[in-house]
């Protein structure tokens, strides 16, 4: 059994302009351990689509479909029964370490209620435990800066904080909503590496989202390339940086800047505008931008290879 | 800290400088004096009151000299309560004023926010439109209306309290004017405490929490409290130097002894002295009270410190 199993998942808004669709019939499962790269371009449905997995959608926001953690059904779940999940089965990071821990409280306090409440551990050993997970994640002298507030801490810092407190509970999937894009290169590398190092270590699968390909073919097992609220392919990270076959992908790939060229060059890039997600085509949502286009891309979706 | 704390409150002398020298010189342009009576008074006594009051030296004078006494914290006679000093007047009228004020400002408090935050956490639901509708009207109606229909309601047709007066400060005397007071500052703090929690409920610390795993109960206690109250906390600096220094309009219908008609007979009296100290006092308590807000500041939100 995977451990995570998606299936036809669609996630809408409900606005006054009418439904948008932000994942659109999406299909994938996860295996133990596997590290499954979502690339794609804003708006693509990338966020969408992990926020549906740990219920954290906008008020507005609707899932049908079905998404299986470990044999359990997530949609549709109990606030009581997903928070059991959540920070405990599957740790979130989130894309913006300056804004997303809480700035009114220590990082101490922030750790050990994770602890305190999936694990029932008291104070003191919830900390013990936090400061081991800080020295895990390079946290220089974590037994005193545990007790500091975020503030207090640098960007990539605070990103490690929100790894180690991703993974207090040792969760069995960690989603990572482009972790590194806020950060700068340096910072953005030591970040990939420190989670590769923890998926030996935990032994966690992955779900990494991000639009950096550089970060994926670092990182990632698998790749999904998302577009419009689908997706437009998945294989194997070896196999799609050696032969993407969808032309979306194979854009994406040639827009990756090169150092090894000679001369000047234009960088390239992708015509057209993503699609807009009130009003999805039929057929291949980047039927507009393809410039391989058939007929038949209009009313049918090419089939996944 | 108390380095600070000495930096702020020496800071406040240029301003209540600045208030003195304006509320002086305003005074003395409004027409008319503090002994114009119907019939005009024989010129060899106006001369003699004049006199007695230092009324006939030159303005400037009289400014210095008001400002040396202020110094040394005396505020003077009262021009129309004769056998009082203006010193008196607030030492009796304030305590009662400070009580009812306080009373109000910690129920506005309690309620205010308890109120907005329901609002915020069912938002658009009718819980929501309630809060909000009741909340409008609260502060669209003014006291002056507001006062006579309590007393109607719960003196008059229900006969559960007094109508008004002050009774030594018995606790059912002060009730209706307490109520009076809360109203319409607990409709400006749910206001004010359902938009910055609905704010605060979508930012990102609140998304980590949740995506934490933590019960809704915590999220919003723990998480969600401080930063949402940190609006209401600077509305509540001069909001509660307002409301303890007396409604006017509450202690007049009242009938209750306390600092806010000080207000009013003062200025229409050209009580001079009396308006002058009623109006430092008040701005001492508001430069006091916006120290604490700030001191609160500080306790709330760890990237506040002063040093």
């Amino acid at each position: 059994m995977p451990l995570l199993e998606v299936n036809n998942l669609r996630t809408s808004f409900h606005t006054n302009d009418g439904d948008v669709y932000a994942v659109n019939d999406l299909s994938f499962s996860l295996e133990k351990g596997e590290t499954l790269g979502v690339v794609g371009e804003s708006g693509s449905g990338k966020s969408q689509l992990v926020l549906s997995i740990i219920n954290l959608l906008a008020s507005n926001g609707h899932m049908e479909g079905s998404i299986r953690f470990q044999g359990q059904e997530l949609v549709g779940m109990k606030p009581r029964e997903i928070n059991r999940i959540r920070g405990n089965r599957i740790g979130m990071i989130f894309q913006d370490p300056m804004t997303c821990l809480n700035g009114y409280l220590t990082i101490a306090r922030q750790m050990t209620e994770v602890l305190i409440h999936h694990q029932g551990l008291d104070y003191a050993s919830a900390k013990k435990h936090s400061i081991e997970m800080l020295d895990a994640v390079h946290i220089p002298d974590a037994k005193s800066r545990i007790d500091r507030y975020p503030h207090e801490f640098s960007g990539g810092m605070r990103q490690r904080v929100m790894i180690a407190m991703a993974l207090l509970c040792q969760p069995d999937l960690l989603i990572a909503d482009e972790p590194s894009t806020a950060l700068d290169v340096t910072v953005q590398a030591q970040i990939i590496q420190l989670m590769n190092e923890l998926q030996q270590e935990f032994g966690m699968s992955i779900i990494m989202i991000t639009h950096d390909l550089g970060v994926i073919a670092g990182i990632s097992d698998n790749v999904m390339v998302m577009y419009g609220g689908r997706i437009c392919e998945q294989a194997p990270v070896f196999e799609l940086f050696e032969n993407p076959s969808h032309p979306y992908t194979q854009g994406l790939l040639q827009s990756v800047p090169r150092l090894d060229t000679a001369g000047s060059v234009k960088l390239h890039s992708i015509p057209g505008n993503p699609p807009n997600l009130l009003r999805l085509p039929p057929g291949c949502a980047f039927v507009d931008r393809c410039q391989k286009v058939i007929p038949a891309c209009g009313w049918q979706q090419p089939p996944l290879l | 800290m108390l380095r600070y704390s000495l930096k702020r409150l020496l800071g406040a002398i240029p301003t209540l400088l600045i208030l003195m020298t304006l509320a002086f010189f305003m005074m003395r342009m409004a027409p008319g004096g503090p002994f114009d009576t119907e019939k005009s008074l024989p010129p060899e006594i106006q001369a003699n009151l004049d006199k007695k009051y230092h009324l006939d030296e030159p303005l400037i004078q009289q400014y210095g000299r008001y400002l040396l006494d202020v110094v040394r914290g005396d505020f003077g006679p009262s021009f129309q309560y004769k056998d009082y000093s203006v010193n008196e007047l607030i030492a009796t009228g304030f305590p009662v004023s400070l009580r009812l004020g306080l009373s109000a400002i910690a129920i506005a408090l309690v309620v205010g926010v308890g109120l907005g935050t329901i609002a915020a956490l069912r938002q658009n639901s009718s819980a929501d439109y309630t809060v909000m509708t009741l909340a409008m009207t609260g502060i669209s109606i003014p006291n002056f209306v507001l006062a006579p229909i309590l007393i109607l309601v719960f003196a008059v047709y229900l006969g559960w309290l007094p109508a008004g007066g002050w009774n030594d400060g018995a606790f059912k005397n002060t009730i209706l004017p307490i109520i009076g007071l809360a109203l319409p500052q607990i409709a400006y703090i749910s206001r004010l405490m359902r938009g910055s929690m609905i704010e605060v409920l979508r930012s990102n610390p609140i998304r980590t929490a949740r995506a934490k795993g933590l019960p809704e109960r915590v999220v919003i206690l723990r998480h969600a409290l401080k930063p949402a109250l940190l609006p209401v906390v600077s509305f509540l600096g001069p909001a509660t130097a307002a409301v303890i220094t007396g409604s006017v309009v509450i202690e007049q219908i009242f009938g209750i002894p306390g600092l806010g008609r000080y207000f009013v007979q003062g200025a229409l009296n050209r009580d001079y002295t009396l308006v002058m100290g009623v109006v430092v006092f008040y701005g001492i308590l508001i430069i006091l009270f916006n120290f604490i807000v700030d001191l609160v500041y500080a306790m709330l939100d760890p990237k506040v410190r002063y040093s």
